[in-house]
């Protein structure tokens, strides 16, 4: 689930605000290559995709993106330092086998790196896991145990403490709850966090 | 739409392997009309035994051999683009190949004629795109041998290529491929009618050119394409012969595809032709893929099939990471498909798609005028 579903096209507005224009930009798990045309038409941007499903890489290719099609972790390795000025993780680091390596390759290959993540902390998933006492099933998080394509689970505080510990300098901080913007306890009420940062 | 072939001389070609070839002909078809700044021209680059028909039908009704990719709303889209193919050197079918006439002796060239390489192909296009005056390629594409010529062009002309299209292909031949490619060539030189080269005024050596294209049709094939055709199905029969004709489905249609392709090939082109692809690495001049792609300023759509064994995708992949490594512009697709390596040819219901995509965008950047049809 990408950040646009949450919010329709919310998220491109909050994305666009964080990145400049004529800017490079790399989105890892870019889907249909939908935030990168919309990026490519009103930014400007120099883009490039990497997607894993085939169905979603044509549909990118089809509307004009560069994308190409394999695996985030084992495709971000080949790009040299610094070929990008902005990294985009948008709802995919929960899904990663290895979210530190990719975290850190994504700040190797970019100056900057976005990361948008469901926030596991929110206060319904504490809920749902607290009277169910079963794996928590949420809108955020809706999949069965079995099936779902999350492996790690992060909440914003998670993400917080992981950033200072690798000494890397967030930028700006976003939280969402729906469509709104939320400023306070956004470990309690954020349901996507958008995280701005590079090393420091 | 007919097709119609036309020919370009050029009066002097240097090959790499030192030689200088004389009045070489070059056999074209195009099709689409050129814009007014000649910059919407698609090099569409045939396949070991294709030919300058790519599209259309000619005068005895065949189409051409991706005229499901290239016609008006197609892949290659003739509303927008101008398309063209030449058959390439050492071919058999109106360029200048080892059944040819040596200017020189007024014999056919045989195996006189120099060995050539991927790269000389690619420098006779190159003298056929200047007389056509086109000063900047708005793409060139081709699959198997076809996508070895579109790198080759990006490699030999970094800043004349808007976008390559590599289709099916590899960098550098594999041991597996020479091998193939050497059985073919054994089979034909051990035919008794090879007669070293000098059969044009005798019989061909047809078993042995045959035998050639039926190891090159299973290459060109999957397992599961194969079992969906023929599966062990007996030819016009009940029951097994217990001899050696034909029993199968499969060795029928493997003979009559070696047959019929002695009507249409040349022995020596089969042999020339096959060691320029097993010649064929962009690193024979170059440290790394990497380092020979270095200053290429195409934007590159590299398409591979899950099927196909003969270029399987991790070969794709090896250009997709070079040019990576060096930041290029490049888009990688591993498409499904079940025909095996003939996937680029009949499997282009994706390919379409992808394609025209791709090249409506590189048009766009590129401000390239593709005239009616053009979208905003």
């Amino acid at each position: 689930m990408r950040v646009k579903e949450v919010l329709g096209r919310g998220d491109y507005a909050l994305i666009g605000e964080l990145i400049p224009q004529g800017a490079r930009v790399l989105d890892l798990g870019c889907g249909d290559g939908a935030l990168l045309a919309w990026l490519k038409e009103n930014k400007q941007v120099t883009g490039r995709g990497v997607e894993r499903q085939r169905s979603l890489v044509q549909d990118a290719v089809a509307r004009g993106v560069t994308v190409y099609q394999g695996d985030i972790e084992a495709g971000l390795t080949d790009y040299p330092d610094k070929a990008f000025d902005y990294v985009v993780l948008s709802q995919t680091l929960q899904e990663t086998r290895n979210p530190q390596l990719v975290l850190d390759q994504m700040l190797r290959v970019g100056q900057h790196a976005i990361v948008a993540f469901p926030n596991f902390g929110h206060w319904r998933v504490r809920f749902a896991h607290l009277t169910s006492g079963r794996a928590p099933r949420t809108p955020l998080f809706p999949y069965n145990w079995y099936e779902s394509p999350n492996i790690h689970f992060l909440t914003v505080q998670d993400f917080e403490e992981f950033v200072q510990q690798q000494h890397w300098k967030i930028e700006r901080r976003m939280f969402l709850a729906g469509d709104r913007r939320i400023q306070n306890l956004p470990n309690l009420l954020a349901e996507i966090a958008v995280y701005l940062f590079r090393r420091g | 739409m007919i097709a119609e072939v036309q020919t370009v001389h050029v009066a002097e070609l240097p090959l790499d392997c030192g030689a200088t070839l004389r009045d070489v002909t070059v056999a074209w078809e195009g099709y689409g009309t050129l814009n007014a700044e000649r910059t919407n021209a698609i090099l569409v680059l045939h396949a070991f035994t294709g030919d300058a028909h790519a599209a259309g039908i000619d005068h005895e009704g065949k189409p051409g051999w991706w005229a499901n990719m290239i016609g008006p709303g197609k892949a290659f889209d003739t509303d927008r683009y101008f398309v063209f193919c030449a058959n390439v050197l050492g071919g058999c079918r109106g360029t200048t190949g080892p059944s040819s006439i040596n200017p020189e002796t007024g014999q056919r060239y045989a195996l006189s004629f120099p060995v050539i390489t991927i790269r000389d192909m690619v420098r006779l296009q190159k003298a056929l795109v200047d007389h056509l005056g086109i000063p900047k390629l708005l793409a060139v594409a081709g699959g198997s041998m076809g996508g070895m010529q579109a790198l080759e062009w990006a490699v030999s002309y970094p800043d004349l290529v808007e976008a390559c299209l590599p289709i099916a292909t590899t960098a550098r031949h594999s041991a597996q491929q020479i091998a193939f490619n050497e059985t073919g060539r054994q089979a034909i030189v051990a035919d008794p009618d090879f007669n070293n080269g000098d059969f044009y005024d005798g019989n061909p050596p047809a078993r042995g050119l045959a035998v050639a294209r039926m190891v090159g049709h299973i290459t060109y094939m999957s397992d599961e394409s194969m079992r969906e055709k023929f599966g062990r199905r007996l030819r016009n029969r009940e029951a097994f012969s217990y001899g050696f004709d034909i029993d199968f489905e499969v060795e029928s249609y493997l003979r009559y595809r070696g047959s019929q392709f002695v009507g249409r090939f040349d022995a020596n082109s089969y042999l020339y032709i096959t060691k320029a692809m097993d010649y064929f690495d962009l690193t024979n001049d170059a440290p790394s893929l990497a380092a020979a792609l270095e200053h290429t300023q195409s934007r590159f759509l590299v398409i591979s099939f899950t099927s196909d064994w003969l270029y399987p995708s991790y070969q794709s992949e090896e250009i997709v990471r070079a040019l990576r490594s060096r930041n290029h512009d490049v888009t990688y697709c591993e498409l499904s498909s079940s025909y095996g390596h003939d996937a680029f040819l009949v499997d282009v219901g994706e390919q379409t798609r992808i394609v025209s995509g791709f090249l409506a965008r590189v048009a766009r950047e590129a401000g390239i005028d593709c005239g009616k049809g053009a979208p905003a």
